[in-house]
């Protein structure tokens, strides 16, 4: 257990387990992870601003510009690697998130979570009237490449799955190292007491500008990946209801734990897949219901798990 | 190089129709140990505030070291060198004492807050646990705030306060709160820890037996205005601190 602990080890080992599941999984559960871990990658980047005590509402911003980078660099330059396209997006995010980053970073609570929202909202509304992006039917996005390698079929879709899981992997340890690092720990008390903090000398508005930063290149990453995987991108990526997924997953996970954000976000496509399947009309209800049974049942999100687990093996 | 650690010129403030601060003039030389009294409401919190950027000033100037610190921001002003501590013991209350002092030793390191060294690494924890020890207080290291006695709230407040090697230290009624057989202690600690920084120190205090034991001199507060400044004896002889501050008469 003490080779777990070690965040290298940890990851290596969850790698390789992703790699064999990815060579047994059947064509629709491995297009699902993907997308879980795409979703999964934006509602990281939420945590990462829960643990500094906000919550953004507007990641859709983000993801959405991700996905129409992949679509618009392969229409437009014809890049389709997913390594370039990847730099790209994250790029892109991240520089929106530098703009809006400092100035969002003054506020707090609801006006905060609003804020983000509208900002998510207007490139909604901006894409939509655009028809030289696709309008509302958005675009369709070609099929990535991987240095050179140009798979088709399953071996795409298994391609794609073992880039993601890499990604989500290196990703997760370096958020969980950032998650541990100095800079991790004053997040946590900015949560708790921004006072004290600004007394201690530290600037809080800068480590929320950092956060969100942070937060908007995950989502850029997030929405690159997505939009390759679906092969298709349109304004609804920023649409609020799409934002309000990853907040549920952030809620689901709880921000203790890095893999909980990923099983979060599968079980959240899970539920939705199957409950869309068997109730088609209702599958939000099911979803609000897993959400409220998680919330009473769990109110520190799935990580909390782990962390009972942890107190139970210490006092014992 | 001003001889005064801090000086405050015709500070005014007004909060509506109350007046917080009517006129403070005084000059603190560096390396003294003055107190505040005054009853509540009297200005001597609202005083602090001024001087650690919290509440502006509506008219005055305040200096630290010669340099005008007026409209600096709190962080700038801590920056600089002058700490405080709190009335209610400002902590991280989701976390352990550990923690919280570790929090302050990563803000006040000599690099800027790292993304990648780990928190907890054994440097900071060694100097961490060192300065709870020197306060007295390492035994609670792992205890959450809600699990702390007042009497360690107000240390470990104080002792993150300190960590950042300030120049002048403002402590807002350091023994509130706190058992009467513990005030005694925890003011010896504090002035122990501090006189070996060289600190130039101003409390705020109600108990006049401490503000007799360990200050020079004393500036008695009633309505915005300081009516007494002396050395403590005399100050506590003062008629007006009698019959505003200390309700003798």
């Amino acid at each position: 257990m003490t080779l777990l602990r070690s965040v290298p080890a940890a990851s290596a080992l969850a790698f390789a387990a992703l790699v064999l599941a990815g060579f047994v999984l059947p064509d629709w559960a491995m297009f699902l992870v993907t997308m879980a871990f795409a979703k999964g990658l934006v509602a990281l980047g939420i945590v990462g601003l829960m643990r500094g005590g906000l919550v953004s509402f507007g990641q859709g911003l983000y993801f959405c510009i991700g996905a129409y980078v992949s679509g618009l660099m392969a229409n437009w330059t014809g890049i389709t690697d997913i390594f370039l396209l990847s730099l790209l997006g994250v790029l892109a995010a991240g520089a929106i998130g530098t703009i809006f980053g400092p100035l969002l970073a003054n506020y707090r609570g609801i006006f905060f979570a609003m804020l983000s929202l509208s900002l998510s909202m207007i490139l909604y509304g901006a894409l939509s009237k655009m028809t030289t992006l696709g309008g509302t039917d958005g675009l369709n996005v070609a099929a990535p490449t991987f240095l050179g390698y140009a798979p088709e079929g399953r071996p795409l879709g298994l391609a794609l799955y073992l880039y993601t899981s890499a990604i989500v992997v290196l990703v997760g340890g370096l958020m969980r190292g950032l998650f541990n690092s100095q800079r991790g720990l004053i997040a946590l008390a900015i949560r708790d007491n921004e006072l004290r903090i600004e007394y201690l000398g530290a600037s809080v508005r800068t480590a929320m500008a950092i956060n969100y930063v942070i937060a908007a290149v995950l989502g850029g990453l997030g929405g690159v990946i997505s939009g390759l995987a679906i092969g298709h991108v349109d304004p609804e990526f920023s649409f609020w209801t799409t934002s309000g997924e990853f907040v549920f997953v952030a809620i689901l996970s709880g921000y203790l734990s890095i893999p909980a954000v990923f099983v979060g976000s599968i079980l959240l496509e899970v539920v939705r897949s199957f409950s869309n399947l068997y109730f088609p009309n209702t599958w939000q209800l099911a979803l609000g219901i897993f959400l409220l049974l998680v919330i009473v049942l769990l109110p520190r999100g799935l990580g909390s798990l782990t962390l009972r687990r942890r107190k139970a093996k210490e006092q014992a | 190089m001003s001889e005064l650690a801090l000086e405050a010129e015709a500070l005014h403030k007004r909060f509506g129709a109350i007046s917080a601060a009517e006129g403070i003039t005084m000059g603190v030389p560096k390396g003294a140990i003055w107190s505040l009294i005054g009853s509540n409401g009297a200005g001597k919190t609202t005083f602090v505030n001024m001087v650690t950027g919290y509440v502006k000033p509506d008219h005055g100037r305040i200096a630290f070291e010669g340099r005008d610190i007026t409209r600096l921001s709190p962080r700038q002003i801590t920056r600089l060198g002058i700490r405080r501590s709190f009335q209610i013991p400002q902590l991280c209350a989701g976390l352990s004492v550990l923690e919280n002092m570790l929090i302050s030793l990563t803000i006040n390191g000599e690099h800027p807050p790292s993304f990648w060294r780990p928190a907890s690494h054994a440097t900071e924890v060694d100097r961490a646990i060192d300065i709870l020890e020197r306060f007295r207080i390492a035994d609670y290291r792992d205890r959450l705030m809600g699990e702390l006695p007042a009497g360690v709230r107000k240390l470990l407040d104080i002792a993150m306060a300190m960590s950042g090697h300030p120049r002048v230290m403002l402590l807002d009624e350091p023994t509130s709160g706190v058992a009467a057989e513990e005030k005694y202690p925890i003011m010896d600690l504090v002035m122990e820890a501090l006189s070996a920084e060289e600190v130039t120190i101003l409390f705020v205090e109600h108990d006049m037996d401490i503000v007799t034991r360990y200050s020079q001199r004393v500036l008695a507060f009633y309505d915005g205005r300081i009516i007494a400044d002396d050395a403590p004896d005399e100050v506590l002889a003062d008629p007006d601190v009698q019959r505003y501050v200390t309700g003798e008469l």
